[in-house]
This record gives C-alpha cells, sequence and structure tokens, in this order.
C-alpha cells in the first residue's frame, strides 16, 4: 500500500534565550486511508511535526512527503491537498460559522455556488445547522472545535491533521469528536491526529509513533503498545511509610514487572488484573500489611512513558506549542537514559 | 502565458500553473481576507465608533485649547492649518489597527490556518490593510464633517480637495504596510499597540500637523521639515487651502510610493518567515 505520509529523519530545533531540540530525528509513514496517532505528552514535539507537515514550518533537515510530494519544495500543491485543524480552533470569532466556511472555501480557489453548497453540507453533518448563521462568539467550546474541523474538510482534502482534536473537550464533546473521526475515516481520508490521550489514540488509530523529547521511542499498533505495557495497572496506597519497601518486594513476587514507588504508593503493572490482585491481597494479608487504597486501573499515557521510558512524562512542561515557539521549557533531560526506538510487542 | 486550473471533482483544491491564474487568485485571496476584516469591523460597531472619538478630542483639544495660542502666519486662521494636520494624524494613528488586527490573528492561530491553505502568500496582509483603507475612508469623511462643524472652511475647489483626500489615504495606506510588520512581529497585540507608539508620536507630534514648525528649536526643525507625515501634511495643507503645490505634493507622492515599494516586500517576507 502507497504511504500518504512519509517523514524521514527530520530535525528542527527552534533557537531562542533557551534551544529547544523539538525534533531530533523523527521518521515515521502513514499508509493511505489510515488514522495515525502521534502520542506523546507537552512538549514531546507533536505539534512542530504537524507543522512541518503542513508546511508551516521548515525543517531543519531530513524530508517530509505528502502523497509523495516534498512538503518543503511543492509547499502550494500540498496545501492544496491537506485540511489542517487543531488545538487552538484557529476559527475567526467575529465571522459566523458559515461564513468561516464560506471564507476557508474561497481561500481554496473552490466557485462560490460550490462553496455554498458544500459549508451548508457541513453545517449540517457537524450537527451546526441552526447556529450556521450566528457569529462564533456565541458558540460554545465544542461547537468551535467542530466548526474548526468542518473549516478543514471544506475542500475535501486527502489527508487530514488534526493536532490534539480533543484536548480540553468535555466527555461528551469528546466522543462526539471521536464519531466525527471515525466517520471520515470510513470516506477514506488519511488522518494524522496528535493526541496526549492514550485512551484517544487507543480508540482511532491504526498505528501509532510515541513521542518523547522528539524522538519517536516506540511505534506499532495500540494493542501491541497495550500488551507491552501490561494490561493493567494494580495501586496500593500505605498509611505507614514503614510498609512500602515490603509491599514493593510483595507485589514484586507477582511478577513479571517491577513495581514503581512514588510517595506512599506503590504500583505495578500486571497482565492478569483480577487474579493476580487477588494473589496481591492474599500476600499482604499474610504479611500484615493493611493497605489504604487497592486500585485496578488502566494503563494511562503517563504508564506508557514509565514503560517505554523509565521516566514519567514531565508536568508543567508547558504546551506544546508555545515550546515550539520557544518560550516553554522542553526541560532539562540531562541524565535521562538515551532510548532507542523499540517496536512495542518485541523483546518480551 | 498559459493558464491551466484542474478543478477537483473528489478531493482537494483546484491547482494553479501559470502565471494568469496566480495573479488571478491573489486578488480574489485579497478579496476574500477584505471582506472578512470589514465584516468584523461592522460587526464591532463600538470600535468603529470610539475610533473617531479620539481625533474629535484632538480636533475640539486644539481648536479650542491651545489653538488660541497658535498663529500659523500667511493669514490662515488656526481651524484651517489644523484639520489637514488632523486627517493625517487620525490615519497615522488608525494604523496602529493594522499591527494589533494582525498580532490578534497571530495570537489565536487564524494565521496559522491561513499558512496551511493555498493561498496567496501577500493575500492576508493585503486583505488587513486594504481593509484598514476601507476604514479610513469612513474615519476621514467623518472627520472632514467634524471639521465643517467646527469651522473648517477649505478655499481651494472640490478637485484638489480630493486629491489632497486621496493623498492621506494613499499615506495611511503606505502606513498600514509598515504598521503590519509591527504586527507581525510583536508577541500579542497588547505588545502591537505599544510598539507603535514611539514611532507614531515623533511622526505625528514633531510635524507641522498642529504647529508651525518655525516655532520649534533649530535641531528640531530639520527632521520636523521633511518627515514624511510634515511633508505630506504640508502637501495636503497647500492642496486645500491653496499655496505652492508641487514642490511639496512630489515630496509627499516620493515618500508615500517610496514606502509602499519598501515595505510591502519586507512586511510578506516577514509572514512567511515568521514562525
Amino acid at each position: 500500500m502507497p504511504y500518504a505520509i512519509e517523514v524521514t529523519d527530520v530535525k528542527k530545533t527552534f533557537s531562542g534565550k533557551q534551544e529547544v531540540r523539538a525534533l531530533d530525528g523523527v521518521s515515521f509513514n502513514v499508509e493511505e486511508g489510515t488514522v495515525f496517532g502521534l502520542l506523546g505528552p507537552n512538549g514531546s514535539g507533536k505539534t512542530t511535526a504537524v507543522r512541518i507537515l503542513t508546511t508551516i514550518l521548515n525543517a531543519d533537515s531530513g524530508s517530509a512527503l505528502v502523497l509523495g510530494h516534498d512538503v518543503a519544495k511543492q509547499a502550494d500543491l500540498v496545501r492544496s491537498l491537506i485540511g489542517l485543524a487543531g488545538q487552538y480552533a484557529a476559527v475567526d470569532e467575529n465571522l459566523t460559522g458559515r461564513e468561516n466556511l464560506t471564507m476557508v472555501g474561497r481561500l481554496n480557489h473552490l466557485p462560490k455556488s460550490y462553496v455554498a453548497g458544500r459549508a451548508k453540507e457541513l453545517l449540517e453533518q457537524f450537527d451546526l445547522a441552526d447556529s450556521g448563521n450566528r457569529t462564533l462568539k456565541t458558540y460554545s467550546g465544542g461547537m468551535r472545535r467542530r466548526l474548526d474541523l468542518a473549516a478543514a474538510l471544506v475542500a475535501r482534502p486527502t489527508v487530514l491533521f488534526l493536532d490534539e482534536p480533543t484536548t480540553g473537550l468535555d466527555p461528551q464533546s469528546r466522543n462526539d469528536m471521536w464519531e466525527v473521526i471515525e466517520s471520515l475515516v470510513g470516506e477514506g481520508t488519511t488522518v494524522l491526529l496528535t493526541t496526549q490521550y492514550l485512551e484517544e489514540a487507543d480508540r482511532l488509530a491504526n498505528t501509532l509513533s510515541v513521542l518523547d523529547h522528539g524522538r519517536v521511542i516506540a511505534e506499532g499498533t495500540p494493542a501491541q503498545l497495550k500488551s507491552d505495557l501490561g494490561a493493567t495497572v494494580l495501586e496500593v496506597g500505605l498509611h505507614d511509610n514503614d510498609d512500602v519497601a515490603r509491599t514493593a518486594s510483595v507485589l514484586n513476587a507477582i511478577g513479571p514487572h517491577a513495581p514503581n514507588i512514588s510517595g506512599r504508593v506503590v504500583e505495578v503493572t500486571v497482565d492478569n488484573g483480577p487474579v493476580d490482585a487477588m494473589e496481591a491481597l492474599r500476600s499482604l494479608d499474610q504479611a500484615g500489611i493493611t493497605p489504604t487504597t487497592f486500585t485496578l486501573r488502566e494503563p494511562s499515557l503517563d504508564d506508557a512513558f514509565l514503560a517505554l521510558t523509565g521516566h514519567r512524562t514531565e508536568d508543567g512542561d508547558g504546551e506544546d506549542g508555545s515550546a515550539a515557539k520557544g518560550s516553554g521549557g522542553a526541560g532539562d533531560r540531562a541524565g535521562q537514559p538515551e532510548s532507542a526506538t523499540v517496536p512495542v510487542g518485541g523483546n518480551r | 502565458m498559459t493558464t491551466t486550473i484542474s478543478i477537483p471533482t473528489v478531493t482537494g483544491a483546484p491547482l494553479a500553473t501559470g502565471v494568469g491564474a496566480r495573479v488571478r487568485w491573489a486578488i480574489s485571496d485579497t478579496l476574500t481576507v477584505t471582506k472578512r476584516n470589514l465584516i468584523a469591523i461592522t460587526r464591532i460597531p463600538e470600535a468603529l465608533f470610539f475610533s473617531t472619538v479620539q481625533p474629535i478630542m484632538f480636533v475640539l483639544l486644539f481648536r479650542y485649547v491651545f489653538g488660541g495660542a497658535i498663529h500659523p502666519g500667511h493669514g490662515i486662521n488656526y481651524v484651517n492649518y489644523l484639520m489637514p494636520g488632523i486627517f493625517v494624524q487620525t490615519v497615522a494613528f488608525g494604523a496602529i489597527q493594522t499591527s494589533i488586527g494582525l498580532a490578534e490573528d497571530l495570537q489565536k492561530g487564524l494565521i496559522e490556518r491561513f499558512r496551511a491553505l493555498p493561498m496567496a502568500r501577500s493575500a492576508v496582509l493585503a486583505g488587513r490593510t486594504t481593509a484598514d483603507l476601507c476604514r479610513n475612508v469612513m474615519v476621514v469623511i467623518v472627520m472632514t464633517g467634524v471639521g465643517f462643524l467646527v469651522g473648517y472652511r477649505p478655499t481651494t475647489g472640490v478637485l484638489p480637495y480630493l486629491a489632497g483626500t486621496g493623498l492621506i489615504l494613499l499615506f495611511a495606506y503606505a502606513l498600514s504596510w509598515g504598521f503590519a510588520l509591527i504586527g507581525l512581529s510583536a508577541p500579542n497585540s497588547e505588545t502591537a499597540q505599544v510598539m507603535s507608539f514611539p514611532l507614531l508620536f515623533p511622526l505625528t507630534f514633531a510635524s507641522s500637523a498642529f504647529v508651525p514648525l518655525a516655532d520649534m528649536p533649530s535641531w528640531l526643525r530639520g527632521f520636523a521639515t521633511y518627515q514624511p507625515v510634515s511633508v505630506v501634511v504640508t502637501a495636503c495643507r497647500s492642496l486645500m487651502l491653496g499655496g505652492p503645490t508641487s514642490h511639496w505634493v512630489v515630496q509627499a507622492v516620493a515618500w508615500t510610493v517610496g514606502l509602499l515599494i519598501v515595505l510591502p516586500p519586507f512586511a510578506v517576507w516577514r509572514y512567511r518567515t515568521r514562525t
């Protein structure tokens, strides 16, 4: 199958007060008609990758092709084939929904009559028909995000880029957005989406790459990633500091993953949730340890990072976008282990 | 010159090959962005209203507070001397709106969307400056009315008067491109505004807009005589009130055309390279 997107060893460094290496040799391929997820925390380089692929930004080195066209050398051709919707909901709030869609259609050089029909169609499809003639100031966050996506679709792009399409949305709006994205893929559109949520990548993406500090640290299908992480995480909270080490050794005996300690919480990834949990309870009881909390949960992105890199995602790292503009700190990562790309699901 | 346009039946935007299609699309893109900015102006009528309040205050201030102490000489009464200066000052201050508007578009991510569209790179800036030109037409008409109310009586004919007004508007358009450059360089709209003032104050006040140059100290007079705002004000005065026109009008046109040659390419370059 031909690739819709081919990224080879792309590097990008932002100079400024503090030099930020946003992309440090990133490579990935996206097959036509599939959804590809770029998963990573704030500041990992996701937005920078999208901005390069959508011709907004030039890479320092490496090559990026969209439908076989070089994004730097054939920028106008690429622009005519892609759509971009982002976390910043780039729509004009002084215009109505319909005026926004019309503007984008006209800037794509589509005929007026076609644009009018397409705008109507999209407003209906995105459940905005009733509010199409109201200015965006009256829209809710979810409505803006839907209109932003509709604007990206006016010219029926072959490849669609969605930069954190659901960040900041409430659960209901997020679900609506997921359904819209799924229906697009049914129509054959290739989608590249960035997300901070493992759940979102799991639900939408056929394949994904995990980015950390501008490097791809894992790639594969969501199922492979999850099986690599273990099905569930067992979390034991303790009252007494003295119990922490003993609890860790009890949980370590369950295997095959090593437990992690943070404060008075010990957590371990387990492959067989309920059975392992019962075993853990029995062993804790025998050891005379009474936990204050005992939880089984789905692995989070944080767990994925811990499993893949040995470090947690860095909170308070600033928005991806601001880091890309050089004002947010991508963090000092001296002493962190250099992580090579490993296929998820391998090496077990 | 060959033009080939392929309209897509299924996906994607049409592609232009050839200079003709590119030029036509650059114009249509500019008009689309102009329309968008004009709609925004009509959606916030308060902004348009208050953008005329400040110049009206200046008219009242100089006409009735300072005016009595300023004697332009040559038998010209002060209100006639003042109004061409007010027109130029008003459009110069109005150019701040260009920088604020672009800084806002950048801040809100709209420029990101525009940059990912197959539109002409110049259209975002040309559309903004053209919309601001339309706004200036409105503002100049209002200010002319205000001028007549406080006793302004131009003494030349209709044609020279319109020529003077046209010169003011063209100069305003050129200034807009300069302030577009500021807007594209500012981190946000508030900063774009404060970045604009240090440029505007010397240009409008160290000029012949409000007081005769003869009353200024000699070290300032050189700058104040030949800087573009003074030149345009003096040219307009001669067109609206009579006096030797050609010398100043030629200089004013030279300034305006010069700015229009230098500033737009520079601003478009900034738009392309701003990350």
